[in-house]
């Protein structure tokens, strides 16, 4: 045993002297493969923290989320549907929502406009002046984020509390002024009174927080309508069961369950990530056929080395041992460089490279920090992603360098 | 010590291009001696060497090692006994670049897994006998042609050989160098070693300590 030991050691040290002889050829392989590496780690750690991150968040989301549906459209909700709801058994409290989207054409923008929770009633308007600060309830003991802080602003007439998104692209703050258009063509001047949290900016991103009053004066709805209605569930089996009832009793509403919210989260970062992955894996098979080029492409130096060793008494085994820690030092080097690197670009450079790309679309995109969530599962299907296509397109070169006769050494006169 | 019985070499068979580098080759080879195979280029010494060296296998015929069949021996005998038996000196010194002359002499010894201070004091040791030892540390890149034909000496000898084997070793050797490789020669045959070496160098195969010549030509041995 202590021989086998003192061989692999013998061969490690070969094999390393080996890899810095080669200096140039090593480290661009090196390089490239970590750059592989390091995409796809990005990818993975970001699309599966983005998820986890979406569902802390949307753990806070109303249980059941009512719309009124004309023509397959999301209508105004007629406040008058709120009284049948509430004679629901099982139904703990109904409340109702304003909300909608504001395009801003100087930095071609949407907006996401909400009446915070009991400013944004019929007839809560009243309570538009109170000091507002949503902490959220843990819910199945886990906490969960809220979805929006306001930090002590006060939201009242005339005044807007703007997400961190909307305050970076339109450079403004607390105390300045941001004129909209309203639906009649008029212009309102808002003050703005503070910014939201940078806790949840993957969904505060785009919000403007405004009172249920300006909100109805701004996009010209009455009060006997609102956007649509949250509802609470006493007994969380019996969310399917409420939603049936609401569909049964309002022929023209459609209840959302939150699950159902988590489920298209889900989908659309798999979605993403699955995209990124494909559009790299052309990467990764280039990478493939770049690394049998560089292991079967074997240079007359390098041949030359086989045919000596061999001639000195190696055997191919031995050849092939001191190829294979060759291969497991680059990619298992690789391999760790890219994963680290990948961890720090994602979690603490908030994913520079690929944040288009992975968060969406719009001109908003949220700046926040992810928190780490990396799993065993996602690392050994990196593993096997990277290092094994590197292993399996090497080895028949390998082996075919290692069969090179001992007496081509003999035959070798050129120096 | 080594026998050879009808033995064969044929390169390419089946191809237009086959050829036959020996032909029904017969010899002994005594231990202890220093028997130098001559001939002009093309004539089979090389190939000849390499089989008894067990670094090739013949086509046809058998060979025999201390009167050991080794011919059909799979290829990990066969480089074991090749590693244990025979000390290879080549035409080039044919030491790997890049490394130091101390890690080139102790290579052949890699695979055996011996403990490292122990196959170092014998490399030292080694380089010290052939006036080579201040160069240890060095490149090969930095030797001149003699201290670098003594490396590969020293390396040939690092596994405790009874068989040398030498392929035209003085080819790129000036005149004193190659009276210096003789002296080395001389003293492994004082040492009991057996010395087998293919040249058509005059000052090689005449010299007073080789025993036996073998005349080889066109893959045959003469005479």
């Amino acid at each position: 045993m202590r021989h086998w030991i003192e061989k692999q050691r013998y061969i490690i040290d070969f094999t390393i002297s080996s890899l810095l002889r080669r200096k140039v050829k090593n480290f661009g392989l090196l390089a490239l493969y970590t750059l592989i590496v390091f995409i796809l780690a990005s990818t993975m750690f970001f699309t599966y923290s983005i998820k986890k991150e979406a569902s802390l968040i949307l753990k806070g989301a109303p249980e059941i989320v009512v719309q009124k549906i004309v023509a397959g459209r999301h209508d105004l909700f007629p406040v008058s549907y709120i009284d049948t709801i509430k004679k629901i058994r099982g139904v703990a409290a109904v409340e109702s929502r304003l909300w909608g989207y504001y395009y801003d054409s100087l930095v071609s923008a949407n907006y996401t406009l909400l009446t915070p929770p009991s400013n944004g009633g019929a007839a809560d308007t009243a309570q538009s002046s109170a000091k507002i600060t949503v902490v959220e309830s843990e819910s199945g003991g886990q906490p969960v984020k809220p979805l929006f802080e306001l930090g002590g602003a006060v939201l009242e007439p005339g005044t807007l509390i703007i997400g961190n998104g909307i305050a970076r692209l339109r450079n403004i703050g607390k105390g300045d002024y941001m004129p909209f258009r309203a639906f009649d063509g008029n212009v309102m001047n808002f003050r703005i009174s503070g910014t939201l949290s940078s806790q949840s900016e993957l969904v505060s991103s785009d919000l403007m927080l405004i009172t249920g009053e300006d909100f109805r004066k701004l996009f010209g709805i009455g009060n006997s309508h609102v956007t649509d209605v949250t509802v609470a569930v006493n007994n969380p089996s019996e969310v399917e069961m409420v939603a049936s009832k609401i569909r049964k009793r309002l022929p023209e509403a459609r209840p959302i369950i939150r699950d159902e919210i988590l489920r298209t989260y889900d989908s659309i970062f798999n979605w993403r990530g699955g995209m990124m992955i494909v559009i790299f894996s052309a990467a990764v098979l280039a990478f493939v056929i770049f690394a049998w080029d560089k292991a079967s492409g074997l240079s007359a130096g390098e041949r030359r080395e086989i045919g000596i060793l061999k001639a000195v008494g190696w055997e191919t085994s031995d050849v092939i041992q001191m190829k294979f820690w060759e291969g497991a030092m680059i990619s298992l080097t690789a391999f760790f460089t890219g994963v680290i690197l990948a961890y720090v670009h994602v979690f603490f450079t908030g994913s520079l490279v690929f944040e288009p790309a992975l968060k969406g679309w719009s001109n908003l995109y949220p700046n926040f920090e992810l928190t780490p969530f990396v799993n065993l599962e996602q690392l050994t299907t990196l593993f096997f992603l990277t290092v094994v296509p590197y292993t399996v397109a090497t080895i028949v070169p390998i082996w075919r360098a290692a069969t090179i006769d001992p007496d081509s050494a003999m035959r070798f006169t050129g120096e | 010590m080594i026998e050879l019985f009808n033995v064969k070499k044929v390169f390419n068979a089946g191809n237009p291009s086959e050829f036959s580098a020996l032909n029904s080759v017969n010899l002994f080879i005594e231990e202890n001696q220093v028997t130098v195979l001559k001939g002009p280029s093309g004539s089979g010494k090389t190939t000849l060497l390499s089989i008894v060296g067990c670094m090739s296998r013949p086509s046809a015929g058998r060979v025999k090692l201390k009167g050991r069949e080794i011919t059909s021996l799979p290829e990990r005998f066969l480089t074991d006994i090749r590693r244990k038996t025979f000390g290879f000196i080549f035409q080039q010194p044919n030491l790997i670049k890049g490394i130091s002359v101390l890690d080139n002499v102790m290579l052949p010894a890699y695979p055996l897994g011996e403990k490292r201070s122990h196959l170092k004091n014998r490399a030292m040791k080694g380089l010290s006998e052939l006036n080579i030892a201040n160069k240890a540390a060095s490149k090969v890149e930095w030797l001149s042609g003699g201290e670098a034909q003594r490396a590969s000496i020293v390396r040939a000898l690092i596994n405790d050989p009874h068989i040398i084997i030498a392929d035209e070793p003085t080819a790129h050797l000036d005149t004193k160098l190659s009276y210096r490789f003789m002296e080395i020669i001389e003293k492994f045959k004082s040492e009991g070693k057996t010395v087998i070496i293919t040249s058509h160098d005059p000052l090689v195969y005449e010299s007073s300590m080789v025993d036996r010549v073998v005349n080889l030509r066109d893959g045959q041995i003469e005479g």
